[in-house]
């Protein structure tokens, strides 16, 4: 296998189309114009030394370390700064040269401790690797005298020296080992965007300081990792790979965190994670990563993890450790009898966001195949559903319209709905350095959020609207598009049905939707409307990123549409640089949406009443498929209440803590005969579990994510199971006992089933994918390369649709009992119902739940900062510490969702999407007070749960 | 005054400064050059709100404060005394300047003296070679130095 080396250009690459010709040592290369003399030089194979040059960063200089000579100009410049010219002749290794770099090296080295046997970066070093390129032999100037080196010179006190800091929870900075190369400095900034690192001081007395010289976990950073990355010596290093070693064997493989779908090296030594590293070919990512895909891996070897199967005949007993056979045997029986019992249609099961599209597609049949019904839904139901329909009808595909590249094109970037600096790092690094570059950004957001305002980034229109007004809102950006003449008639005549474009126009142009009026809804000045407006239509590629804060609504789908028809009237579709785009949650949400989860569709959205889509599948799995939707989880959770549906199989997700109204699902599942939870860990929703399948990482397993730009990323097992089974294998196993026909050997052989069935999916395969690195479906005989970009020529469902979008006000009004709205989201260091991140040490930054509330709203309430505060709605109450801040307006209180003990979701209503039945997350009138502690609620809670994951000590054999 | 309220007085008139300055061109330096003048020196609790302001991290502004020589983390003595120990000063003796200067004030370079009449630094090269040794005492600069002159300049600084 071996340790996958990614070259290190030195210098970003050029995007000239232009080429240039020099020679190099007598090499002939070629070029594209801007290609510093060092990457040039890679081209060709030669390797020029270099200390403080990285091809993620731009060229610094300042190292001294790859000087060359170039024919015809004075000195030796430096090869990183200085561009490539036509007919530059270049030499790298001269006299001259040698005498340089040597004399280089022995200043750094004589400022550096040689405990190199020691040192964690040993065998990995490029300062020790370095030296040896150079020759470096002797060292004139000794280690006496000023040094950073050692704690004390001859016996006093060294001021220069200081201790590690080690403080981060995942590495450590080492500022003894440190040769001031800037390159932490400089990935800080131009990667990542935060800017938490500097050189204090100058001269000798430079050293690298996070914040104002402030401890790493006080200062600034975010722990994205990009200086570890960066660090040529140990001075940043990975905690884990110091207690390990260096890796030995690596495989790129997709994070299993957000739907940006960053791609890694798992770094191994034998079967143990040594560290995951960015990797530079991964599409989405392009060597970039965040706190959460670089380091919150711990879970996986969690003591809370679960490795053996458990079954209970109540949920009132505890559990009891069983062998897989007979966990799947007893499922497999307990489904049969429920269905014997009550109807083919009293069981189904939810799909994965979490799991490969192989697990999805495999639930999904043993769904359609085995329970011979279409009661499958998908946690997508709770987020992006409206995203599906709102595409699906406007312009024809339930998915984004552009790759994540495509943000480097983007002239104006309106982002609704979504704060990616904590729910999708990597992409609002990229984001934010198109933005230093020069793009306007507009946020539509009620919080002033990080993408509103930080260092070096500020929206030029921060539109803070009412929770629940998006609508009106976006239509009211439409008015102004419409009547001040901004629109793009030429696109819209030739993309789209020009009269339902004007009925559309003759809408949005009512007086009812002028920003004057909307702005009073919404309480957003009607100038920053028009002004958004205006920008958006006039300021050149124009594009759209949207998240959850558009669809968690009731007119969740109408705002995705209002959103696309703005992108059709002002042209912005079909190129670089443009787009609508929604950020997806889940690693594989779009994936297990195109899987076929949702009970209305097979895999590639084909609705299930079509005879010829059912065909394709009823003549491959041999039986006859139910014409009819079946339940969403929603109406199954109603079902079970009502006493008409008995038996559920849950594979990776949490319904009890990420669902609307915690009670009301709590009530569901408890009227179920067999819930069946395949997960990692006891999750809140297995408190009413009947059997728990222990589930596997994505470490663990070989298959496919997709992610937010339909990218189809490869996920590689590099350790086998530690519960013993893949998740993919568990579902085979289980469709096996109940009499299905399964013979998958490996994942590839699902996807080859998927290709075979689904049209958009056409040319994928494994072989494909090891070749391609990755595709965006369509993939197909009309796109062989996959889709960057879709609607290129036109629309995929003929003519864009635009649709009016009337803006109904949601029933969850304020009034004197519920005078604040609530809305929710999430923090960088915590992924959604934090199952995963709360087993690592990631809860250093997050450790609750918090309710941001305005100063002006805390003190007619008598709160302080920190104090416990009750929260009601009408469906129940809970009790969370206070955090006292302007981020939110007045009249406005905002919380996350990362933990159990706040339950969240026992507050929030069970209004939804009219569309899809998305719940309405995002608007919850509520009340705030003082409080002493839980309420009732949340310690009866807390009390079933812990009864519930008792699990009987085993029985000493006889 | 309670920390929190040094801090809250600091932040006040730091952004008053900033106020008045943030609209020139390259705004950090002039900025920092008007809180020292206010504050006697460069106070953390002025960094945050300055990067604030400039829309800046904190770090940026800590790199930048800390490059220079002339900010100051802590105010000074009522004078200040540099001494110039840069090439051309060295050669004509220099260090037996600073050693007679350290000796009369009784304090090392970078030190003020206990009743906080003088603090003591080290400069390089005041663009007085041609006079070398120099110094420089309050902005005033003072060239060919030699004993009887240092007991003078002290004997000034310490009145």
């Amino acid at each position: 296998m071996g340790l996958i080396q990614e070259i290190d250009f030195g210098t970003p690459a050029s995007t000239s189309e232009k080429q240039v010709t020099l020679t190099v040592d007598g090499f002939t290369v070629t070029v594209p114009e801007g290609t510093s003399i060092m990457r040039a030089s890679m081209e060709a194979g030669i390797a020029i030394p270099k200390l403080c040059a990285t091809d993620m960063v731009d060229a610094f200089g300042s190292c001294r370390l790859c000087l060359v000579e170039i024919e015809g100009r004075n000195g030796t410049p430096s090869s990183c700064t200085t561009p490539v010219a036509p007919g530059m002749v270049v030499h790298t290794q001269t006299g001259k040269l040698k005498d340089i770099r040597r004399g280089v090296m022995e200043l750094y080295i004589s400022d550096h401790p040689l405990d190199c046997l020691t040192c964690a970066a040993n065998g990995n070093c490029e300062l020790q690797t370095q030296a040896g390129v150079v020759g470096l032999r002797d060292v004139r100037y000794g280690y006496e005298g000023d040094n950073h080196v050692f704690k004390k010179n001859d016996g006093v006190e060294n001021f220069r020296w200081m201790a590690k800091d080690e403080s981060n929870p995942y590495f450590t900075y080492d500022p003894s080992k440190c040769i001031v190369c800037s390159r932490c400095v400089r990935a800080c900034e131009e990667v990542q965007g935060t800017f938490a690192l500097t050189i204090e001081g100058r001269g000798f007395g430079s050293r690298v300081s996070p914040g104002m010289h402030q401890p790493f976990i006080d200062s600034e950073c975010v722990s994205c990792g990009a200086c570890v990355q960066a660090c040529p010596t140990a001075t940043l290093s990975e905690k884990s790979l110091i207690q390990i070693g260096q890796p030995e064997n690596s495989k790129v493989t997709t994070c299993a965190y957000c739907g940006v779908g960053c791609q890694f090296k798992a770094e191994m030594r034998g079967d143990e994670l040594v560290r995951m590293v960015p990797y530079k070919d991964g599409k989405a990512n392009r060597g970039h990563s965040c706190v959460k895909g670089r380091f919150a891996y711990g879970y996986s070897t969690h003591k809370d993890r679960i490795l053996k199967p458990m079954i209970r005949e109540k949920i009132s007993d505890p559990w009891r450790e069983v062998s897989w056979e007979e966990a799947l045997t007893h499922t497999a029986n307990e489904f049969r009898r429920i269905q014997y019992q009550y109807g083919r249609t009293s069981i189904g099961g939810i799909t994965s966001s979490r799991c490969t599209n192989e697990e999805t597609y495999l639930v999904q049949k043993l769904i359609r195949q085995g329970f011979r019904n279409n009661n499958v839904d998908t946690c997508a139901r709770v987020c992006h559903s409206p995203t599906g329909y709102g595409l699906g009808q406007t312009f024809g595909t339930s998915a984004g319209t552009q790759d994540f590249d495509s943000v480097e094109h983007t002239d104006v970037v309106m982002v609704i709905g979504a704060n990616p600096a904590s729910a999708h790092p990597v992409f609002a690094s990229r984001l934010k350095k198109r933005l230093r570059k020069g793009a306007k950004l507009i946020v539509l957001d009620p919080r002033r959020t990080e993408m509103v305002k930080s260092a070096h980034i500020e929206a030029e229109y921060h539109l803070p609207l009412k929770p629940g007004t998006n609508v009106a809102v976006v239509t009211s950006l439409a008015h102004v598009i419409v009547t001040e003449g901004l629109f793009n008639e030429a696109f819209i005549r030739e993309r789209c049905d020009w009269d339902e474009f004007q009925d559309w126009a003759s809408f949005v142009a009512l007086p009812e939707n002028s920003p004057e009026v909307v702005g009073k809804l919404a309480n957003v000045d009607p100038d920053l409307i028009r002004g958004a407006a205006r920008l958006y239509a006039r300021g050149g590629n124009g594009s759209i990123y949207y998240g959850l804060g558009v669809t968690e609504h009731s007119q969740g789908s109408t705002t995705v549409i209002a959103i696309a028809n703005l992108a059709m009237a002002t042209g912005n579709i079909g190129r670089k640089g443009v787009g609508v785009n929604p950020l997806r949650g889940q690693n594989n949400v779009q994936g297990s949406c195109d899987m076929g989860s949702f009970p209305h569709e097979l895999p590639g959205y084909r609705h299930i009443s079509g005879d010829a889509v059912r065909d394709i599948y009823e003549s491959l799995w041999g039986v006859k498929l139910d014409d009819e939707p079946g339940l969403r989880i929603p109406n199954m959770l109603d079902a079970a209440v009502d006493g008409s549906f008995k038996g559920l199989y849950v594979q990776g997700e949490d319904i009890l803590q990420s669902d609307p109204d915690t009670k009301h699902v709590a009530a569901g599942l408890a009227a179920m005969e067999c819930v069946v939870v395949q997960d990692l860990f006891l999750n809140e929703t297995a408190n009413y579990a009947h059997v728990f399948l222990p589930g596997s990482t994505f470490l663990e397993k070989d298959g496919t994510f997709t992610n937010a730009e339909r990218r189809i990323n490869r996920v590689r097992k590099v350790m086998s199971p530690k519960n013993g089974l893949a998740d993919w294998e568990v579902t085979q196993k289980l469709a096996q006992t109940m009499g299905l026909d399964w013979n998958y050997q490996h994942p590839s052989e699902i996807m080859d089933e998927i290709a075979k069935t689904t049209p958009s999916f056409a040319k994928v395969s494994y072989a494909y994918l090891e070749e391609m690195g990755s595709v965006q479906w369509p993939c197909n005989d009309k796109a062989p390369l996959g889709t960057p970009i879709v609607h290129v020529d036109g629309f995929v469902r003929g003519k864009g649709k635009f649709i009016r979008t009337e803006y109904v006000a949601t029933d969850e009004k304020t009034g004197p009992r519920f005078p604040l709205l609530l809305t929710t989201g999430r923090i960088l260091s915590q992924y959604n119902v934090g199952a995963q991140t709360r087993r690592t040490d990631n809860v250093m930054w997050h450790s609750e739940d918090r309710l941001e509330i305005h100063p002006h709203d805390a003190e007619n309430r008598g709160l302080r900062d920190g104090d416990w505060v009750r929260l009601t709605s009408r469906s129940g109450e809970t009790t969370l510490r206070a955090l006292i801040t302007d981020k939110v307006s007045p009249g406005v209180v905002y919380t996350t969702f990362h933990h159990p003990d706040t339950q969240a979701n026992v507050i929030t209503t069970d209004f939804s999407d009219w569309a899809t039945n998305c719940p309405e997350y995002k608007v919850t009138a509520v009340q705030v007070g003082a409080s002493n502690g839980p309420t009732e609620w949340q310690r009866d809670y807390n009390e079933q749960a812990e009864q519930s994951r008792r699990i009987a000590p085993l029985q000493a054999a006889e | 005054m309670t920390m929190q309220a040094a801090s809250t007085e600091i932040a006040s008139r730091t952004a008053a400064i900033i106020h008045e300055m943030k609209g020139l061109e390259g705004p950090l330096l002039p900025i920092l050059h008007g809180i020292q003048e206010e504050f006697g020196h460069v106070p953390q609790a002025s960094l945050p709100v300055i990067a604030e302001a400039l829309n800046i991290s904190n770090a940026e502004v800590h790199g930048v404060v800390t490059f220079y020589h002339d900010y100051r983390s802590h105010p000074a003595g009522r004078h200040v005394l540099k001494v110039c120990q840069a090439e051309a000063c060295q050669s004509m003796g220099s260090d037996a300047v600073a050693a007679k200067l350290q000796q009369l004030l009784g304090i090392g370079f970078h030190e003020t003296t206990r009743d906080g009449s003088v603090t003591l630094e080290p400069v390089y090269c005041l663009g007085l070679c041609a006079c070398a040794p120099s110094a420089m005492l309050d902005g005033q600069v003072i060239g060919r130095l030699d004993d009887e002159k240092l007991e003078e300049i002290v004997a000034e600084a310490r009145s």
